[in-house]
């Protein structure tokens, strides 16, 4: 049952209301107060008027799944009363507007009402129909801070952070933080019985969504070029690149960049720039969804064909077609692990937060140059746009990024002869070279038939060739590619494989399970083709649970296809809906499953 | 691609450029395109336009898309880095690596298929962008590869080799590009070496995008009675409007031709594009004049070719990104990466 610092909390707002603005004061008042917390952003495919949801959970023992659980509903939007009203659990608590009458049909007896006059307050104190619905949604914020016990202090020191050069706003904005605690103070008990204290679990940690982080990672690992067409959910994460270039990529005496950002007119063209860069010698990178993913895969065979760098960020939204573009999915790990027609398979890396999606940001460039193919960044809604609770990012200032076997003017002008798709090393990784740099680099880049020498073939002897070692290639990239992450428990003989930002809801399942005395042992794949210790999990145990959020279990057919692992070995645990991945819904699958097998 | 690579025959007499190479030096392999076909002649300009302006081969990057038009950047240059990409989406390619290294040269060939058909959308953008790009035409209206099918450039009630009549209104690339702000539009004729050789190294040194439409017939699939993409058809119909000559920056311009009639426009490294207006009234550097005039030619039947427009200032795609003026490619990582410092100093902002 929730209690101090263990509870979660859903606000229910129309989008366009300037919600978000008290949404991410509450969550980062609680972070400061030392205390873990996450929060999901539920929002429409809509500018203005249509309902969103913000959950904060706040969990002592650092859980950043979503809950199904809320102890608190904060029901602001008319629209959606019912729905919201159904959602508190019972013995839980429903803050609503109490300027106009609740429905009686909404009054549930084993909630607890608080009814608090918001718009009337907001208008008897501002002026003006946009400021008086601005300020109304700060004052459920100051609300808040009252009935859950957020210090005020720290309340004030962030819209100080945040409005310090603007008085006027910065005013209004305490005003209607106070008018909200004050009202709950006066009018309840507080705090409520869920409710914070302070805490000191999260001084080495920030708030930072997925997006932010990978698109500070392509500056860290030194991309100079993006391409890009507008699509949700990766949209944030170009403006996130653009936003550090500004800051950290500008000549400070000329003002020129030192990047190049492309919106292109589709992305059939983006990844077509990203090739080009990439071909040139630049690292690039295109930032996606799904149906970019779609329309990019002739040029991805091309990429992969011609051996070109190339990183795609695929910030995976709900499929098929245009799908549910707000909300979130893993239904793109087949499309992208075997992109493009004929025969291909890819280098696929599977971040589970935003740190992680910081650092496999940077290595995605170094695994491109090495292996002179296509690399991709897999995401999601969840990861990419919502703030998730990470430690802190560090930077090894020795590192170098590795350009793989880029051959230069003075290597060229003593090779005998330079041929591109030569096996020269025996690790299936040819020399290449780039334009403008030396008479002897070149060649025909092309995505016809070519042998080893770049010439243009119909033999199938030199097509066969070049086509099998590309694959040794990219299958001996699973040695260097980020290795599982892995979590034993004494004596289990059963195992739960998972994917990406599914980490933290199975980590919570098992840690429930082994409280209730089942052991599981713990691996989340980061990486494509799979490392070799994943096999060797699928087979250590008797059975294992592969946890992902699609409707056809993708991964677990990657893993067979790819591990020769029996599909009756494999119990898919699936979640499809469009919300992130809750606990509730992993221990929903496992008890199913070993309930039938008892 | 198909291609049977050329043997290197130097002949001691052949002239030799500022660099001291012979035409011999920009050749690539023999061609495999049909006998008498229109671009083997364009290949052979591009030749020409690249050892007259002694451009290095190296510091040339060419690209193309699929079809016959596109096979051709394997039959020059052969010691520039050469790309074939997929169909219609060349231009893609020429602004990612013209964005990482604008300081070489960069030509792009496509045809009417690969750039009025599917690749309508990339070139379109690419004109707006204005990417410093020599971007090459060549219109012959017909599908080579596939064997004959009409393309979009086909004039309306054109006649296939089979007889059939084109019932469509045909995309005209020239007209295109001027209405999308193209900063260099031009048209000439395969047949017609001396105009399209200046044409070419004007585009070549105009720092943006250069358009040059060039009609080359299809001998096998579009050269018979009732084309207008004809070799007969082009030569009866054409008319030049204006004659551009290419005045190198290290050479003097004489006035050797009367007031009036010829218009210098100096290129961003100090060479000189001269125009000889054949038409009189006709003004290069007016977009909606030379929209209307070449309309005008087409209501008659007739095919206006020459430097029809040229912007006398623009912008191109580096300019407009205000990126630093060395390539992207060269930049030191220091350069490019902040830091632990800066890491940890930024990251105040997400608590």
């Amino acid at each position: 049952m929730s209690a101090v610092n263990d509870f979660a909390f859903k606000i229910a707002t129309a989008n366009g209301t300037g919600s978000a603005s008290a949404n991410s004061l509450i969550m980062q008042a609680i972070f400061r107060m030392g205390v873990p917390v996450t929060g999901k952003n539920v929002f429409p495919s809509n500018i203005q008027g249509l309902p969103t949801w913000y959950e904060i959970r706040v969990s002592k023992d650092g859980y950043t799944g979503r809950t199904a659980q809320f102890d608190l509903i904060v029901a602001l939007n008319a629209a959606t009363y019912p729905k919201d009203v159904a959602e508190a659990r019972a013995g839980g608590w429903l803050l609503h507007d109490s300027t106009w009458p609740l429905d009686e049909s909404l009054r549930r007896p084993d909630v607890t009402y608080i009814g608090i006059p918001l718009a009337e307050m907001c208008n008897a104190m501002f002026k003006g129909v946009r400021e008086r619905i601005l300020m109304k949604n700060i004052a459920y914020a100051g609300a808040l801070a009252a009935l859950l016990g957020i210090d005020t202090d720290i309340v004030r020191a962030l819209l100080k952070e945040k409005f310090g050069k603007k008085p006027a706003l910065m005013d209004s904005n305490q005003k209607a933080v106070d008018i909200g605690y004050d009202y709950a103070k006066a009018n309840f008990p507080c705090p409520l019985p869920i409710h914070l204290e302070a805490l000191d679990q999260t001084k080495d940690s920030i708030l930072i969504d997925g997006n932010t982080a990978a698109g500070l990672g392509c500056v860290f690992a030194g991309a100079t070029v993006g391409a890009w067409y507008p699509i949700t959910p990766s949209t944030s994460m170009m403006e996130a690149f653009k936003g550090f270039c500004q800051r950290f990529r500008v000549d400070p005496d000329t003002k020129k960049n030192r990047y190049a950002i492309i919106q292109a007119e589709d992305e059939l063209a983006s990844i077509g720039m990203v090739i080009g860069a990439g071909w040139a010698g630049a690292r690039a990178f295109t930032p996606t969804s799904g149906p970019g993913i779609s329309l990019m895969n002739e040029f991805i065979g091309l990429a992969y064909f011609a051996e070109v760098p190339a990183v795609l960020f695929d910030v995976q939204r709900t499929g098929p077609s245009t799908g549910m573009p707000t909300r979130t999915q893993q239904g793109d790990l087949m499309a992208c692990a075997y992109a493009s027609h004929g025969d291909t398979r890819h280098i696929c890396l599977y971040p589970g937060d935003p740190r992680e999606a910081f650092e496999l940001a940077v290595k995605s460039f170094d695994y491109a140059e090495r292996f002179q193919t296509p690399v991709f960044v897999l995401t999601d809604l969840d990861i990419g746009m919502n703030d998730w609770m990470v430690p802190k990012l560090e930077w090894d200032d020795a590192y170098r990024p590795d350009r793989g076997k880029v051959l230069s003017a003075a290597e060229l002008e003593t090779v005998q002869s330079f041929s591109r798709y030569l096996d020269v090393d025996g690790d299936g990784i040819p020399y290449r070279s780039l334009p403008g740099v030396h008479p002897k680099g070149a060649y025909f880049t092309r995505g016809s038939g070519h042998n080893k020498h770049a010439a243009y073939t119909e033999d199938d002897a030199e097509y066969t060739e070049v086509i099998d070692r590309i694959d040794r290639k990219i299958q001996g990239a699973a040695r260097v590619l980020p290795a599982p992450i892995v979590r034993t428990a004494p004596g289990a003989r059963i195992g739960l494989l998972t994917v990406g930002g599914c980490h933290s809801a199975c980590i919570e399942a098992l840690d429930v399970m082994a409280r209730e005395g089942v052991a599981i042992d713990f691996m989340r794949v980061r990486a494509f083709p799979f490392h070799a210790d994943v096999a060797k999990f699928i087979d250590a145990h008797d059975a294992v649970f592969v946890v992902e959020q699609n409707r056809d279990g993708q991964l677990r057919s990657l893993l067979t296809l790819e591990t020769g692992a029996l599909m009756s070995k494999l119990h898919s645990i699936r979640y499809y809906g469009g919300f992130p991945l809750s606990a509730h819904h992993v221990l929903k699958g496992l008890r199913a499953k070993l309930e039938k097998a008892a | 691609m198909t291609f049977i690579p050329k043997p290197k025959v130097f002949h001691p007499a052949l002239p030799k450029n500022a660099l001291g190479l012979t035409r011999r030096d920009y050749e690539g392999a023999i061609t495999t395109l049909c006998a008498g076909c229109g671009h083997d002649s364009v290949t052979a300009a591009v030749v020409q336009a690249f050892w007259d302006l002694s451009i290095e081969p190296h510091k040339v990057a060419k690209l193309s898309g699929i079809g016959c038009s596109s096979k051709t950047p394997a039959y020059f240059l052969r010691d520039a880095h050469g790309f074939n990409g997929v169909h219609g989406r060349m231009p893609a390619l020429a602004t990612g690596a013209n964005a990482a290294n604008g300081d070489i040269a960069y030509i792009g060939i496509s045809g009417d298929g690969d750039s009025l058909s599917i690749g309508l959308g990339q070139m379109s953008h690419a004109i707006r962008r204005n990417v410093n790009l020599l971007y090459l035409l060549e219109n012959n209206g017909v599908y080579g590869l596939t064997k004959g099918q009409f393309s979009a450039a086909a004039d309306k009630g054109s006649l296939s080799k089979k007889g059939e009549g084109n019932t469509m209104e045909p995309i005209d690339g020239v007209l295109l590009a001027l209405t999308l702000g193209a900063s260099f539009v031009a048209r000439s004729f395969s047949g017609d070496k001396d105009q399209l050789v200046p044409l070419l190294k004007a585009g070549l040194t105009h720092r943006g995008f250069a358009f040059i439409d060039i009609i080359s017939p299809c001998v096998t699939f579009n050269d018979h009675e009732g084309s207008t993409k004809s070799y007969a058809y082009t030569r009866e119909k054409k008319v030049d409007i204006v004659y551009a000559d290419f005045v190198p920056p290290t050479h003097a311009i004489t006035a050797d031709y009367a007031s009036g009639a010829v218009r210098d426009v100096v290129m961003h490294d100090g060479s000189v594009v001269r125009l000889h207006k054949v038409a009189e009234d006709y003004d290069p550097t007016d977009r909606d004049a030379a929209y209307a005039y070449v309309r005008e030619l087409q209501r008659r039947g007739e095919v206006a070719t020459g430097l029809l427009y040229i912007a006398p200032t623009s912008q191109d795609m580096h300019e407009q990104n205000a990126t630093v003026p060395m390539p992207l490619t060269t930049l030191p990582f220091e350069q490019l990466c902040p830091g632990n410092a800066e890491l940890q100093k930024l990251q105040q902002r997400f608590r």
